[in-house]
């Protein structure tokens, strides 16, 4: 065992070919680091920037996101849309102070095993030698009270809101 | 009522708000009587003198209702946010600083360290012996202590359980006194609260369904800044390249700044069941740009200059990220 960062990357894959592509890499043998985790979606059109945020702020170090390439989308165009949001994304995220390293968009085929292995083979070395972002512990580090209220607990609201303990009051 | 006959309490705070919250309440007209008619007025710094032992005094629970404006930057504001919790049934996160950090959490882009900088160290400000704020003082009389800074503004229920959320900036006049007529009524038993966790004085759905422009595909080639064109005034200003914000955000303000030839800025907050409010935004900005071509797009997006400003101008304290990296950074010199 080392001590060595192993850096945790979610990756979001298309159905028709880049989860594929993961596919024939595991038949083929081809060997990649296990530091990616993959997430299937129908197209990489179904991915929300909110999927992207939400892996950084609950501890990912990375976000591989892939897709048909252009023009060979199983929806027509979606692809086209996913690289529209990247570009945005990847915007508002440098000025959140993340590496553009750290979000990439990468397209591979359902042939592509090979170079889908050498991509996340790169970025899982480049997040590595970024280290980790930590940005859940950041945000655990500040007290931190998410309302217990929201889902739905109804009625007695007079009696309800009575106790409540006086954590971490200072001064 | 209660039982022995006495008006039931009601507390105002503000923690880091500008005040508008304040006004927009005494904005109500003759509904501040019912106000005065229905609550004894127990502790509302801008309005009346009290003090903060008086609260403290207070048996806990004792304030029927508390309207919480402001987002949480420094020590005294949570200490008042703990303090005004355990004194009140129920608390009120108001307005969108209480409820998502509004402009006071733009400040989360930058680390502590910048923003002392600004604010101390610019070459506008006066300051010849560059002298920093200390938050403690050896006085004479012994030390003095002023509230630390806390280097992440942070939302009211990112602090405290909050029972309510009414969004705005501020919230509207007409919708604080429809949640007053609201409370006024449950407090005599004739209507019931909405469940707690709800958000209040606002509604469901964005503000594009309460927008009177018209409507069609939107296809973008640019986007332009409101002050750079002569816009249709019954198009859709998106349509128009505008970046307009009502897709994403809550209804409830009847669509006042489209309406008077503004786009929305978003300061009604997420609409319901939106996670990320700027993600959504982004989501749907994107969508719309009619180009395949990176070049292009990337100039397409030239257009907006700051997206971190436009996607989260009121929601950076409650997005996913909360804030940005050098505002983690907690041991940051100040």
């Amino acid at each position: 065992m080392t001590n060595e960062f192993e850096p945790v990357i979610i990756g979001f894959t298309c159905n028709w070919c880049s989860y594929r592509a993961a596919d024939l890499a595991g038949t083929a043998r081809v060997k990649y680091p296990p530091n990616v985790r993959l997430i299937r979606l129908m197209c990489s059109g179904r991915l929300d920037p909110t999927f992207v945020l939400k892996a950084l702020a609950s501890g990912a170090d990375g976000v591989l996101i892939t897709g048909c390439h252009p023009g060979e989308c199983h929806y027509i165009e979606q692809n086209y849309k996913a690289l529209r949001r990247y570009l945005l994304l990847r915007r508002t995220l440098a000025q959140m102070g993340v590496e553009p390293e750290r979000v990439k968009l990468v397209w591979a085929s359902a042939a592509e095993g090979v170079k889908l292995a050498e991509e996340i083979t790169r970025m899982v070395e480049e997040i590595r030698a970024l280290g980790p972002l930590q940005w859940s512990s950041h945000q655990s580090s500040v007290i931190s009270y998410q309302s217990s209220a929201v889902g739905g607990q109804s009625t007695d609201h007079w009696s309800l809101i009575t106790d409540h303990s006086p954590e971490g009051v200072t001064a | 009522m209660s039982a022995n006959g006495a008006k039931p309490k009601f507390a105002m705070y503000w923690a880091a708000a500008c005040g508008g919250c304040e006004i927009a309440v005494l904005n109500i007209h003759e509904k501040i009587l019912d106000v005065d008619a229905n609550f004894d007025v127990v502790f509302w710094p801008v309005a009346m003198d009290a003090k903060y032992k008086d609260v403290e005094a207070m048996p806990d629970g004792s304030i029927t209702l508390t309207l919480f404006n402001g987002g949480i930057r420094n020590e005294e504001n949570e200490e008042l946010a703990h303090l005004l919790r355990r004194k009140s049934k129920i608390l009120v996160a108001f307005g969108s600083c209480a409820c998502e950090g509004c402009i006071p959490a733009l400040a989360n882009l930058s680390s502590s360290k910048e923003i002392f900088d600004t604010v101390y160290g610019t070459i506008s400000t006066d300051n010849p012996n560059g002298v920093r704020p200390q938050y403690t003082y050896p006085a004479p009389e012994g030390d003095i202590h002023i509230p630390a800074f806390y280097p992440v503004l942070r939302t009211l229920d990112q602090v405290v359980p909050v029972d309510y959320y009414m969004p705005g900036c501020p919230p509207e006049s007409h919708q604080i006194a429809a949640v007053v007529d609201l409370i006024v009524k449950a407090l005599h038993g004739e209507a019931t609260l909405p469940p707690p966790g709800s958000t209040i004085g606002a509604g469901g759905s964005t503000v594009c369904d309460e927008c009177p422009r018209a409507r069609n595909v939107k296809t973008i080639k640019k986007f332009v800044r409101i002050q750079d064109m002569r816009a249709d005034p019954s198009l859709c200003l998106l349509e128009q390249g505008i970046p307009c914000n009502g897709l994403a955000t809550r209804s409830g303000c009847g669509a006042l700044c489209p309406q008077a030839g503004a786009q929305c800025i978003g300061c009604y907050g997420p609409a319901e069941g939106v996670i990320d409010y700027g993600a959504r935004l982004m989501t749907a900005f994107a969508s719309v740009i009619d180009s395949k071509d990176p070049v292009e797009i990337e100039r397409i997006l030239d257009g907006i200059p700051d997206p971190a400003g436009q996607f989260y101008r009121f929601n950076l304290a409650k997005s996913l990220l909360r804030a940005a990296k050098p505002a983690w950074a907690v041991n940051s010199d100040q």
